[in-house]
């Protein structure tokens, strides 16, 4: 295979190790959790995006540090890549204090307010409008930031998907629409549930601009989410990008997955985002197989370590149950 | 002192809040040019602006959804819901966002909004333009709840809210609007969370809300007649709830009416009735505790049916009396 490797404006060749690592930060920290459930050792639920990173991690790729995400049900990727710490994440699916919610919010309502993740969110669909919303306050304050707003094929169902898409298309609002089409909605293939090829052609009934990217390939993302940041960062209004994916797990933690066939399961793992990036990586020159695996080898111990931070973290005690419900 | 409408008094609060304060803003359908469904915001975008007076589409998911991202990242949204039934469609982004964010991050972020929303019956408007809602938004944690009687309170009231830190519904009662107080030219503050005694008296304690306040002081004065002294309290807010105030009130009559147009069934009167019963002021009680509230009915077109559906002056007189077994 030989590729010239087009970054876009927004990422330097040197930032690409780092976005290696958030890839394999994410599915170790994932992988870990899967295993947490499966042995009882955390409880709730859990929605996890292995066979994702590469739509979370490309598409972040691309922000400022002052720019804002709102993240969904399935969210861990987006919180790492937007720049969360392991230790936060595992010490809140553990329910510790240490926690990024301080173990009140779990897997579904990670955000990091600060870092400008305005959180995960269990409603689907629910983050079409509060996404919008944010890049309001950008547009009337003039903070020159933009928001990307993670959505999944089944919320583009929702009403909340109209409704915000075409308030953010009449405001022109610094705002882009990124969904991350997994092909399952639950148990629903996007194809049973959705009467046209391409969520992205739904741009059009906005007048904004709809783009599909390989949503596996972590440049190709990166490079169709660059037009839409710039598009909004100058004031020309939101857009879609559709990038298409794979949910190599389940739906949550309980699911046997009868809805599809192994058969497909391993087609898509054949363009495993990870290996893809390394693959064009090692080609281009950017490292070596022998520095990859040492990237790879620095995240597992990195979410090896954030086990420990959050088994040896506080329990909250039962005083900061009615804490935090009013400013 | 000069008198102003209750429907002015909203109007000046929100218009001297935007004077000091560039991060508020009013959003919602018709707000503009035409003043709103009742006319409360007319005038407002030619001194403010169409960005701060901010016509939105008919979208009422999306325009709450809007405010809850503008208010976790800055800003002090005013939101304008046509109608409180419309509360239905807004419900998910005040119930499941609005509400629960601060507490589900642990802490960080806030939501400093007001819905502001005509409730109520009276106009011919029928079921889906009359209802008395509060009792669901009072039962959510993270919300404030307020409900002003008169044109005094709703200034200073609104001007609390705005000012508050969380997401705060504010009922206008249709009814109210037209009626007038004394109300100060300068800004003035009421806080959430205080009763108001409208009337003094030592026989029995009327707990009254919205507009029942006024029929209750109607009632008041008739009962005055027969030489039966009513105390008058209006809560003023829901959520938080002044039940002290109450409480003192009963210990000194040994009688309590509860009296709202809401449906009686599941009701915000059952929650006051329960709280007195719980309190130390039930020993004081000399009689059952009496609640009137709307019949459990869609409300009707039919001027005298509609009547009908909610409490009256004569049904406030007779529930005083039967506690007293003065019938």
């Amino acid at each position: 295979m030989t590729q010239k490797l087009k970054l876009p404006p927004q990422v330097k060749e040197t930032e690409l190790r780092e976005l290696y690592k958030q890839m394999w930060l994410i599915r170790f920290f994932e992988e870990k959790v899967d295993e947490f459930f499966a042995k009882g050792m955390i409880h709730g639920t859990t929605h996890l995006s292995v066979g994702q990173e590469a739509s979370a991690v490309g598409a972040i790729a691309v922000l400022e540090d002052k720019d804002k995400i709102t993240s969904t049900h399935r969210g861990h990727g987006h919180c790492i890549a937007k720049g969360a710490t392991v230790n936060g994440m595992m010490a809140e699916l553990f329910g510790r204090t240490t926690g990024y919610c301080k173990g009140k919010g779990g897997s579904m309502h990670i955000a990091d307010v600060d870092k400008g993740n305005l959180g995960a969110n269990g409603i689907v669909g629910g983050g079409f409008a509060i996404a919008a919303g944010a890049a309001l306050t950008s547009q009337m304050k003039k903070e020159g930031y933009v928001v990307l707003c993670f959505f999944g094929d089944g919320a583009s169902n929702e009403g909340s998907f109209h409704e915000a898409l075409n308030l953010a298309s009449i405001w022109k609002l610094p705002v882009i629409f990124i969904c991350e089409n997994n092909q399952y909605g639950m148990s629903g293939p996007v194809k049973e549930m959705i009467n046209i090829e391409d969520i992205a052609d739904r741009a059009a009934s906005y007048g904004i601009p709809g783009k599909v990217v390989d949503g596996n390939d972590v440049f190709d993302t990166m490079n169709g989410v660059s037009e839409a940041v710039e598009r909004a960062r100058n004031g020309e209004g939101p857009s879609i990008i559709e990038a298409k994916t794979y949910r190599s797990k389940g739906h949550s933690k309980s699911d046997a997955k009868k809805y599809r066939t192994r058969e497909e399961e391993k087609e898509w793992l054949l363009r495993d985002p990870i290996k893809l990036m390394a693959e064009v990586m090692i080609e281009e020159g950017i490292f070596t197989q022998q520095e990859a695996d040492q990237i790879k080898a620095d995240a597992k111990k990195e979410v090896e370590e954030s086990v420990e931070f959050a088994k040896n973290s506080p329990e909250p005690t039962l005083d900061a149950l009615m804490e935090d419900i009013y400013a | 002192m000069r008198e102003l409408t209750y429907l002015e008094a909203v109007r000046e609060a929100m218009s001297q809040e935007m004077r000091e304060n560039e991060d508020v803003f009013i959003l919602g359908e018709d707000i503009g040019v035409y003043g709103g469904a009742f006319g409360v915001t007319r005038g407002m975008i030619e001194e403010f602006g169409p960005e701060r007076i901010r016509n939105t589409p008919i979208s009422e998911a999306a325009i709450s959804g809007t405010a809850v991202g503008a208010a976790l990242t800055g800003m002090r949204p005013i939101l304008e819901l046509q109608f409180s039934d419309f509360m239905t469609i807004a419900m998910d982004n005040m119930v499941n966002q609005a509400a629960k964010i601060r507490y589900m991050y642990g802490g960080k972020g806030k939501v400093p909004m007001v819905l502001r929303t005509p409730a109520g019956s009276g106009t011919g408007a029928a079921a889906q333009h009359s209802q008395s809602l509060e009792a669901w938004m009072a039962h959510i944690p993270g919300l404030k709840v307020v409900q002003p009687s008169t044109a005094y309170d709703a200034k200073g009231l609104l001007k609390a809210a705005i000012d508050d830190d969380n997401p705060v519904i504010f009922y206008e009662h249709k009814l109210c609007y037209r009626t007038k107080s004394d109300v100060p030219e300068e800004a003035y503050s009421i806080p959430l969370g205080k009763a108001d005694i409208k009337k003094e008296g030592t026989d029995v304690t009327i707990v009254a809300t919205a507009i029942m306040v006024h029929k209750s002081l109607e009632a008041a004065e008739e009962l005055e007649k027969e030489g039966i002294h009513v105390e008058v309290i209006d809560p003023r807010t829901l959520v938080p709830l002044d039940i002290e105030t109450i409480v003192q009130s009963v210990k000194k009559t040994g009688r309590l009416v509860v009296v709202h147009e809401a449906v009686k069934r599941g009701g915000f009167g059952g929650e006051i009735a329960s709280l007195i019963a719980e309190s130390e002021a039930f020993d004081y009680l000399d009689a059952p505790i009496k609640r009137l509230g709307g019949k459990a009915v869609p409300i009707p077109y039919n001027p005298e049916l509609e009547k009908a559906a909610v409490p009256g002056v004569s049904d406030i007189v007779t529930a005083v009396k039967e506690t007293l077994n003065r019938l």
